[in-house]
């Protein structure tokens, strides 16, 4: 006799599909500050397209959120309210992609150390046994594998280059590198999802990822930082809404116009 | 409002109606993505099925990409080129499983973007594995076709094209810039 199902969590449900969700919105809006002054028209093109992907994605998880949360009792959220009508506090996204565009080096190493993570969560979460959840995956991953390529090939590009572009993505992995220790933390809102066969186990993800990683970047000559310590890990990071002080700013100019006008349409 | 759900159409009976259907798919076919308007969505393999659920006709479609811009206007394209067909409204569902691959591409849809300048995709490779490969980037890539004269001389100029389902290439024989449907 096979074992009951266990019932989704609904409130942890809402939470991973909020960090779900809020880790695409927030790269997105990232990205999206490239426009018109990317390094060269193709990857101003490239970075946006790869946000177009991520913000689509984004309201498949918002959307699905949204509407777990409005099953568990007021209030009725939209994607929208969820994307406009939260607090940086309420958000649920990785450290990691909050963090500033800085220069092209830092973008495209953040970029990398996201994308190859995302790529083995979505492929996990493929599996899922809430159909909506590994339906979004099977969709969301085959467009994060074509990420993946892009911002592997750049690091290398980038960091086997010139000296100078060496440098630049050597400083962009020492300084973002303490930010994906965070990736891997599996706190109890994660925890009771993967023992309900819902969500990814996020730790055992962490060999493949470190040498995926590793094998790009010694193809790029960069090194990984000795230094070990990772910001946002032991349930005080970005996924349970502890963020770095970038992430208000960023809220501020992406939900100005809906808070300033809530029933602007166009 | 777009439904958006995960799960197989809903049974119906193929035999309501018939003469209406065939209309109904006659009005598809003549709807184009407009980011690619030489190719209906038909012979892009968007539109998946067409059903007659509780007295109303229900028309299911599947994105291209999460974030294709081009959704919205496809939805109510739709609408609008059956509305003037059969004088009735339909209901379009989006079903995101099984996911939209290129492979869905029908012949006459590759040729169509040939004949636009633009390079069909080759099949897509789908290994079927959920296991993450270790190192993506290293996927070996196949030669891409000239759309303007056939060479297979052809290199890769940016990963991203005019839109996000296609890439920009360069033949080194014609010298001619195209864009790549990518494989997907």
């Amino acid at each position: 006799m096979t074992a009951p199902k266990p019932a989704a969590p609904a409130a942890e449900l809402s939470d991973y599909l909020l960090r779900l969700g809020d880790n695409g919105l927030v790269l997105a809006q990232r990205l999206g500050e490239w426009v018109g002054k990317g390094p060269v028209l193709e990857e101003d093109i490239a970075s946006t397209n790869v946000g177009l992907d991520l913000l689509g994605q984004a309201r498949l998880w918002l959307t699905y959120a949204a509407e777990v949360q409005a099953n568990s009792g007021p209030p009725l959220r939209s994607e929208d309210d969820l994307a406009f009508f939260r607090d940086s506090a309420e958000f649920r996204n990785l450290l990691l992609v909050e963090q500033p565009n800085g220069d092209y080096a830092d973008t495209i190493a953040r970029q990398f150390l996201f994308d190859q993570w995302h790529v083995l969560l979505l492929g996990q979460l493929t599996l899922s046994r809430d159909e909506r959840i590994a339906g979004i995956a099977a969709k969301a991953v085959k467009e994060v594998r074509y990420h993946v390529e892009r911002s592997a090939d750049w690091v290398i590009r980038l960091g086997d280059g010139t000296a100078a572009s060496h440098e630049r993505m050597q400083a962009a992995i020492d300084a973002l590198w303490m930010y994906t220790g965070e990736m891997f933390a599996v706190d109890a809102t994660e925890r009771a999802l993967i023992d309900a066969g819902i969500a990814a186990d996020a730790a055992a993800l962490q060999p493949t990822w470190q040498s995926s990683v590793q094998a790009v970047l010694d193809e790029a000559t960069i090194a990984i930082p000795a230094d070990p310590f990772m910001q946002g890990t032991g349930s005080r990071g970005g996924k349970q809404g502890i963020h770095t002080e970038h992430l208000s700013r960023l809220l501020a100019e992406m939900q100005a116009l809906p808070r300033s006008f809530p029933d602007a349409r166009w | 409002m777009v439904t958006t759900r995960v799960a197989d159409p809903p049974a119906h009976d193929d035999a309501t109606q018939p003469a209406t259907r065939a209309a109904i798919w006659r009005a598809l076919a003549g709807v184009v993505d407009p980011e690619i308007p030489t190719v209906s969505i038909v012979e892009l393999g968007i539109v998946r099925d067409v059903a007659r659920s509780n007295g109303a006709w229900v028309v299911t479609v599947t994105p291209t990409y999460s974030g294709c811009p081009a959704a919205r206007i496809i939805e109510a394209d739709i609408r609008a080129a059956i509305a003037s067909a059969i004088g009735e409204d339909v209901r379009v569902v989006t079903a995101l499983a099984p996911a939209w691959t290129t492979d869905w591409i029908a012949p006459e849809g590759r040729q169509k973007l040939r004949d636009a300048g633009i390079a069909p995709p080759h099949a897509a490779m789908h290994d079927g594995s959920t296991q993450p490969r270790s190192v993506t980037f290293r996927r070996p890539r196949e030669a891409v076709r000239c759309p303007n004269c056939g060479s297979l001389r052809t290199t890769e100029l940016a990963r991203f094209g005019s839109t996000a389902c296609k890439a920009q290439y360069r033949c080194t024989d014609c010298l001619e810039p195209f864009d790549f449907f990518k494989p997907h």
